[in-house]
């Protein structure tokens, strides 16, 4: 069965190594990519044209970032590669897919999905003005464009993306007001333990912080985000938070990079069925995928960030371990001395990934505090009073249900950055567990598309 | 307000001019729509439900927020469309609108 059409949607890190393993192996994979070039967001390449060299771009990652460059290079001629191809649908055996205005259909034996993750968001009252940006949208502005989001640049929210952009941007010489992150050095000191599976990381994370300090920046931890300042017309003009010792504090600033972590992109495994689980440590649904990454639809894999959420490093590991599945599952020969080590690389981020959610926990108590003024939807402008009322007047304890009746999750995101918010209010207003009131449901498309789309006959 | 975006490095591309909402700009080559429009301005559009401007959220193509049009209609993400020379670019959608929030 060496003619077995695999396609492997997602070029980050996950899906290159993933690809990489089956060209060894003697497959001619499929990858497709939304973005027109490989990488990924982490280790997302900047235009031609452009300059920079590793060390600027991506610091003490350059290394990792040009060896999967580098082997993405070297594969290019022996995949199938398609970037700038949105897959917005899948039925069984085939995906429904558009590139350019154009759409088309791909056939497979084997899908495996290394879709990735995208910011994890808190709504905060103000959030919808003009110059609040995800904190991973504003480490692509300079990664990908040399550009700081703005004049005076708060960061605000907690996870270790927080101290990295900011490091960042205070290296490319951009003005950073402050950082403020609202989980407590306590929790950091009880997840130690757990951080300490891989201590370089750990070094490395504290050397983030370190420069923070040696620039003064101000730098404050525990606290509890109020408000986005600012007005419809102009934007931001500045944030308040209530900080670790109940003092307001006022900062201004033009820009406000704002996330908590990430969320996996599912979509296209719940439109083909497969099984999602509910993780304790970091309170969102994952996708159900074996220790390699098999999920529970036969045929059907996934690994990386929209699988797990364990960072670059493991989704490498990950996309080598879920391309074996795939050769085990397929009776062809594998390295298992190779598999052996991925597994137990994956073991250590594991362990790391729990004292990561320890550490910089998800603050689901905020969307309970959420004023009933404050947005959930920022797309459609649809208030945290809303969203109670279809609970309290409507009686939607699910989030499906819930979305039917007050919008929230059916705008331009499709739910990517507020339904997850709306859950916590939903089980707060209802009494109930998160877990309780459900997960929002894929649809397709999974992305917008144009009504200009044309079919291309095979 | 000038622009909302500073550039920080990579200065020295070659321009690349363009129209945006009638007006003449130069941004450089390389530069996504966003970066073009937010560097010489504060905001990408208006929301169609309140009086808010709007300038993306997440710049990796999943928000949607950062939507602008040709002017002969055809929808484009600011954040992953780079400049072309000769883009004539709007930032008022040509559909119809539909105020909820006054």
């Amino acid at each position: 069965m060496a003619t077995a059409r695999i396609v492997i949607v997602g070029a980050g890190p996950a899906g290159i190594r993933c690809a990489e393993t089956l060209v060894k192996a003697g497959f001619k994979p499929i990858l497709i990519d939304e973005n027109r070039r490989d990488g990924g967001q982490i280790y997302r390449r900047q235009p031609e044209g452009f300059t920079r060299d590793y060390s600027t771009l991506y610091g003490s990652e350059a290394a990792k970032a040009r060896d999967l460059h580098d082997s993405f290079d070297r594969l290019r001629e022996r995949i199938d590669y398609r970037p700038d191809t949105l897959v917005w649908n899948l039925i069984p055996k085939q995906l429904c897919c558009v590139s350019q205005g154009k759409h088309s259909t791909v056939d497979y034996d084997a899908l495996i999905l290394c879709t990735g993750a995208t910011d994890r968001l808190m709504p905060i009252e103000g959030w919808q003005l003009a110059g609040t940006y995800s904190l991973g949208g504003a480490q692509i502005a300079l990664k990908s464009q040399a550009v700081s989001i703005g004049h005076r640049v708060v960061f605000m929210g907690s996870g270790p993306l927080l101290y990295l952009v900011a490091s960042q941007y205070l290296k490319a010489g951009a003005n950073v007001a402050a950082v403020l992150d609202t989980s407590p050095l306590s929790k950091r000191i009880v997840a130690l333990p757990k951080m300490l599976a891989r201590p370089g990381v750990l070094l490395t994370g504290m050397k983030l912080l370190a420069q923070l300090y040696q620039a003064k920046i101000p730098v404050h931890l525990g606290i509890k985000p109020e408000q986005v300042l600012g007005d419809a017309a102009s934007g931001v003009n500045g944030v308040r938070v209530r900080t670790a010792k109940g003092e307001t504090l006022t900062v201004d600033c033009d820009a406000v990079a704002l996330g908590y972590h990430l969320r996996p992109e599912t979509q296209l495994a719940d439109l083909a069925g497969c099984r999602m689980r509910f993780d304790e440590a970091s309170g969102q649904w994952w996708l159900a995928v074996d220790e390699e990454g098999r999920t529970s639809v036969s045929g059907v894999y996934a690994a990386g960030d929209g699988a797990k959420i364990r960072g670059a490093d493991a989704a490498e590991h990950a996309g080598r371990l879920v391309a074996m599945a795939l050769l085990e599952d397929q009776q062809k020969p594998l390295d298992a001395g190779l598999r052996d080590e991925q597994r137990k690389a994956l073991a250590v981020m594991d362990q790391f990934r729990l004292g990561l959610a320890q550490a910089f926990p998800w603050p689901a108590e905020q969307a309970r505090a959420l004023p009933d003024t404050a947005i959930v939807c920022r797309c459609e402008m649809i208030s945290a009073g809303e969203l109670r009322r279809t609970v309290s007047e409507k009686g939607a304890c699910e989030v499906n249900r819930a979305k039917a009746f007050s919008r929230v999750g059916m705008g331009r995101c499709q739910g990517r950055y507020c339904s997850q918010a709306g859950a916590e209010v939903i089980a707060a207003a209802a009494g109930v567990s998160v877990q309780q009131v459900g997960r929002q449901r894929g649809q397709a498309p999974v992305k917008p598309l144009s009504m200009l789309t044309e079919e291309v006959s095979p | 307000m000038s622009g909302r975006f500073v550039r920080l490095a990579e200065q020295g591309r070659a321009t690349v001019s363009l129209t945006v909402d009638g007006v003449p700009i130069e941004a450089l080559k390389g530069d996504t729509l966003m970066v073009a429009l937010l560097t010489q301005g504060n905001a990408l559009r208006q929301s169609e439900f309140d009086s808010g401007r709007r300038a993306g959220f997440c710049l990796m193509g999943a928000c949607q927020d950062c939507w602008v049009w040709t002017r002969s209609g055809e929808r484009l993400r600011a954040c992953s469309n780079e400049v072309r020379e000769g883009l004539d670019i709007v930032t008022t959608q040509p559909e119809a609108k539909w105020p909820l929030h006054g």
